[in-house]
């Protein structure tokens, strides 16, 4: 499941690949049970009931995700879709005893595209500390380049033409309950310990392959 | 549009605040009034429980205080950028300047929003803006399942606002995103109740349940605060 860029759930709730309390003591088992338990449930439940009778009943997720996006002028649908989508893809760029630096051609990618680990670091913090209010910030992937994104709410990297390859959540109730107003704090935590590098390689590659049949 | 003419208010306002002679800034502008944090008035446990201490002491001292610092970061730059003639770098500061300054004003108008009990929280407002409540949305419990409904659907970050149109004379409820002031939905609007729907508003005790917590504020507002305001606009409204 770590390995797939396209999260093709078809709305269900795929639990974590870890257990709720695998985390700890970096993301507590209760942000856990709140964050996956109601918050990535909600919406799952709620995007069923939205698309239940339309003809985006049934159709993959990246594609209501992508039609409902409407190039900005989202529609109704788009914040379940992507918010659904979105919370699966974070739970999978995480793992236990996870973080720190990457090794062997990731890093040499971060390197060519960041000039180094602690420049792609400081970015990827930058861009994370400073989205206001709520959203993600991204590691992508587009044009044979990896770059450092930051969305609003529930806008992705899908559609602004690249591929995801981790991301982090900076919507509050991703850090309040163990980091309060301290987003700093949990920001560095998910860089220093948290982060699953073996995810990012495997997205990488799929999104290599993607980008060269498309090409 | 709106967002614009609020930056450029803010900004004239913060340079109105100091004598500029000729075509050159005056370089001293210690003058210029930077925000601070206001007090709670009432004490940190004092709306228990419908909402927690430990909500009140994050929320005023760590949230608030940071906008009012970084408000004030960002008014000191603007103020080198303005006397370099830094036409790019005042530009580039808008945005730090509406979030930051848009957070003090909101949690500065928030805290007057509230009371406890005690103190006549949640008691119902009285005329004129009870009857324009009535006239508007036919009852207050009316108006407060408006307020609930949009307060919910507010996606990821912002504020939803009872208002005062100036301007067509009436009450609306609008929500804004992120810090942005009610004054972005129109220079018109001046603000009478704004609840935060941030999720640092409700989160350590309400987790996800964002609906009970907008339920639940309801007697902790203050509408003496908010009929008192209505009640001067409504005054100035009549003799113009």
């Amino acid at each position: 499941m770590a390995a797939s860029i396209a999260v093709t759930a078809n709305y269900v709730l795929q639990p974590p690949p870890y257990a709720l309390d695998a985390l700890e003591p970096h993301m507590s088992k209760q942000t856990l049970e709140f964050h996956w338990g109601k918050h990535h449930r909600a919406y799952v439940d709620n995007l069923k009931k939205q698309v239940l009778g339309t003809d985006l009943e049934g159709k993959p997720l990246d594609h209501i995700i992508n039609k409902t996006y409407n190039n900005g002028d989202l529609l109704p649908a788009f914040n379940n879709a992507a918010q659904a989508w979105n919370h699966e893809f974070f739970w999978e760029s995480m793992k236990p005893n996870g973080g720190g630096k990457p090794s062997g051609e990731l890093l040499a990618l971060l390197e060519r595209d960041f000039t180094s680990y602690e420049k792609f670091y400081e970015e990827f913090n930058a861009a994370a500390a400073t989205q206001f209010g709520a959203g993600w910030a991204w590691l992508a992937y587009a044009n044979d380049k990896l770059k450092v994104v930051k969305t609003p709410n529930a806008v992705n990297p899908l559609v602004l033409g690249s591929f995801p390859l981790l991301t982090i959540d900076v919507w509050e109730h991703a850090y309040y309950l163990d980091f309060q107003n301290r987003r700093p704090d949990y920001i560095k935590t998910f860089m220093n310990n948290l982060v699953s590098w073996e995810a990012v390689s495997a997205r990488l590659e799929a999104a290599k392959v993607a980008s060269s049949s498309s090409a | 549009m709106t967002t614009v003419v609020f930056i450029i208010v803010l900004v004239i306002f913060a340079a109105s605040l100091y004598d500029a002679g000729g075509t050159t800034m005056d370089p001293c502008l210690e003058s210029m009034k930077t925000a601070s944090l206001p007090d709670l008035p009432y004490a940190y446990d004092a709306l228990e429980p419908v909402i927690s201490e430990e909500i009140m002491r994050l929320h005023h001292q760590k949230h608030h205080q940071t906008y009012v610092t970084q408000y004030n970061k960002a008014l000191n730059s603007l103020r080198s950028a303005m006397a370099d003639g830094d036409h790019s770098a005042v530009v580039k500061l808008q945005s730090l300047i509406k979030f930051n300054g848009g957070g003090h004003v909101n949690h500065a108008i928030f805290w007057k929003n509230l009371a406890p009990v005690h103190e006549g929280g949640g008691k119902p407002p009285h005329d004129p803006l009870s009857s324009a409540i009535d006239a508007h949305f036919g009852s207050l419990e009316g108006l407060i399942q408006k307020m609930n409904a949009e307060g919910a659907a507010v996606q990821g970050s912002g504020w939803v606002w009872l208002g005062l149109d100036r301007e067509l004379k009436r009450l609306v409820v609008e929500t804004t995103a992120n810090q942005d002031p009610l004054v972005t939905k129109g220079t018109h609007l001046v603000p009478l109740i704004g609840i935060d729907v941030w999720e640092h508003a409700y989160y350590p005790q309400y987790k996800n349940a964002r609906a009970e917590y907008l339920k639940n504020i309801w007697s902790v507002i203050n509408w003496k605060y908010a009929a008192d305001i209505f009640e001067k606009h409504s005054r100035d409204l009549d003799t113009n």
